[in-house]
This record gives C-alpha cells, structure tokens and sequence, in this order.
C-alpha cells in the first residue's frame, strides 16, 4: 500500500506543482495580456481623447462643425441610399421612409460615436473581450 | 468685386485643354495643388538632404513630423498598419501643405472645394475597402456586427452600421472643406469691415480697430485650424485603416 502510495502520492505533489507552475504562468500570461489590452485602449482613448480637447480648446464652434457634419453625413448616405434603391428597385416611397430612418440612426450612431459617448467598434469589441475574462 | 467673399473660390482655366468633350483645363486649382505637391516635396528633400546626425532646424521640422505621423499610425493601426505609412503622410503633407498656402493673401485654397476633400477621402475609404476585402475576405464584414448584439436586432444593427460606415468619406472630406471656406470667409467680411468703416471718417477709423484686432485674432486662429484638420483627417484616417487591418477589434 505504502509503496504504491508513495510514487503516487509524489507524482501526485508534482502535478500540483506543475499545475501551479502553470496557473502561475498563465495568470502571468494572462496579466500581461491584460496590460497590454489596457495600454492600447488607454492609449487609444488618450489618442481620441486628446484630439477632443484639443479642438475642443480651439473653438466650440469646431466641435459644432464636427458633430453637425457628422450627423448630417448619416442622414445623407441613409437617404441617398433608400433613393436609390427605389429607383432601381421600384418600391417607392418604402425605401426613401426605411432608409431616412436608418440614416437618422446612423447620424445619432455617429454624433455619439464622435462626441465619445460610446467607444468605437474595435474598443468596444476588445471591452467586451476584457469583461468576459474578468467574469470567467 | 474687392469686397466680395466668395470670389476667392473661384476657379479659372490658366491652360483651356478639351479632351473629347470633357474638361481638362489647367485651372488655378491644379496649379495650387502642382504647388503644394512641389512645395512638400521640395521642404522635405531639401532639408533632409544633409542629413546631419545632429538635425539644424528646418531638419527637425521633417522629422518630428515624421515621427508625428509614425507614432499616430502605431498608436491607432499597430505595426500591422505602418504599412499604410507612405499614404497617410503624404496625406497629412498634401493637406497640411494646402491649407497653409491657402493663408497666403491672394492664394487659392484648394481644400476649400469640396472636390478635393472629396476625393481625398473616398481615395481613404476605397484603400480600407479594398485592403480589407483582399486581407481578410468575408471576415471585414465583421466590423459590421458588433459583438454582443441580441440576433434579433442584429439585421437593423448592421443596416445602421453600414450607414454609419458609408457616410464616412462624407463627414471626413465635408469637415475639411467647411472648416476651410467658413474661415476664410468669416476672414474676408471681417478685413471688409476694416475697410468699408475706414471709409466713414475720423469715427470710423476709430471703429475700424476692432475688426482689425478681430481680422488678427482669426488670422491666428486660421493657422490653428489649418493644422488642426490636418492632424483630424490624418486621425481619422489612421482610425479607419485600424478597421481594415484588425476587423472586429484585435
């Protein structure tokens, strides 16, 4: 018993062992991960973040500028694109109202974008990517 | 017309070419661009042609911008992106480049037509387009769908998204283009005001200092902002091409 126990018992502690040793290194791994997902976002938000304040600084009117040509692009290729869908598909008015509308979601989709109100895609995507880790 | 704030946009054929029934005139548009092209060549070749390893000044001009542009596509791209590193610098040079010719008295703005900026960006957004479609196959079109979106929504989600993405080359060359004309019209009625109250006599002359100190104040802000939209659409650029090399985030 003892002597098949022993072997056992050994294999058994290196496992754990090595099974820490790996934990180690995995929340090492992981941690590193961590840091370098949270400087490229931290840099990529300076980088927005600071491009913001800076024309924020030149004048609100810039800003203005900004956020209105935003907007207003939105509104413009969505109803650009519902016309020209009615016309080649034959379905007006319906493509000019759906599309109107979708163009006015994708101009507030741009303001908020633009304003920093929600992260961009890939920010988001890689927030996202952070939260399940930090739930796991 | 001295007076009249528009004019400085006009356009008019130095050498009237007509291929086939299209023009192809030599304007003085595409005199200012030649111009801007030659003048960001020439700054850039001649004063890094000494290529000093202690750089004079006009040398450290070329490289911090250089390093500017580097570090901004690093910073927003990844190395993968710095591949794109030819493109957005003479982007950043060619519009930087015009919108300061364009502070000369007399000079043509040529970012002030929406024809330029326009095409400037559609030029950006093929490049994105294009690139992606090559790299990444059907897997660009992630950037359509957002992570963690319900799959009910996900038809309008990506609708609106695709919306938001066309309208990019609109808002990006619109926001050069209207920065560019408001300011040197808001310029031009200011330095009109100097003179058509300078014309009232002794009380006018007096009036006519402030717009004077407005025209001098705005002629700095001018500056600002033709290096700031600069800087925006190299931004803006750099963002975009982040798309097309990590689709879907990293």
């Amino acid at each position: 018993m003892a002597k098949t126990n022993g072997p056992d018992n050994a294999s058994q502690s290196r496992d754990n062992r090595a099974g820490a040793d790996a934990a180690r290194d995995d929340s090492l791994d992981g941690r590193r991960r961590d840091l370098g997902a949270r400087l490229a976002q931290r840099r990529a938000e300076a980088g927005i973040g600071g491009g913001d304040a800076r024309s924020r600084e030149a004048t609100g009117y810039g800003q203005a500028m900004r956020l209105s040509s935003e907007f207003i692009a939105g509104i413009v290729v969505g109803t650009g694109l519902g016309w020209i869908i009615d016309r080649v598909a034959g379905t007006s008015p319906w493509g000019l109202i759906i599309f109107l509308l979708l163009g006015f979601g994708a101009g507030v989709l741009n303001v908020l974008r633009s304003a920093g109100m929600i992260a961009d895609a890939g920010l988001r995507a890689s927030r996202d990517e952070q939260g399940k880790q930090d739930r796991d | 017309m001295a007076n009249d704030p528009i004019h400085q946009f006009q356009i008019s054929r130095l050498v009237p070419i007509e291929i086939g029934g299209m023009d192809f005139s030599f304007t003085n548009s595409s005199l200012f661009m030649v111009l801007t092209v030659a003048t960001a060549g020439a700054f850039l070749f001649l004063t890094t042609s000494s290529r000093g390893l202690i750089p004079g000044r006009m040398q450290s001009i070329s490289e911090m911008s250089y390093e500017f542009i580097a570090g901004m596509l690093r910073d927003s791209a990844g190395t993968g992106g710095m591949k794109f590193f030819p493109m957005v610098f003479s982007l950043f040079m060619f519009v930087l480049t015009a919108n300061l010719l364009g502070m000369f008295p007399y000079f043509f703005t040529v970012t002030s037509h929406i024809i330029v900026t326009f095409m400037l960006a559609l030029f950006v957004i093929l490049t994105v387009v294009i690139y992606g479609l090559v790299k990444h196959g059907t897997g660009f079109f992630k950037i359509f769908v957002p992570s963690g979106v319900p799959a009910a929504i996900v038809p309008i989600v990506a609708l609106i998204e695709i919306i938001s993405f066309l309208s990019r080359p609109i808002s990006l060359s619109v926001r050069l283009f209207a920065n560019m004309l408001a300011g040197h019209i808001t310029l031009k009625v200011f330095a009109g005001f100097v003179t058509s109250l300078g014309a009232l006599g002794a009380v006018g002359i007096g009036g006519a200092i402030l717009p004077l100190l407005m025209t001098v104040a705005l002629t700095a802000l001018e500056f600002l902002v033709a290096f700031l939209q600069a800087y925006v659409f190299a931004v803006l650029t750099c963002m975009y091409l982040n798309d097309a090399v990590h689709p879907g985030g990293h």
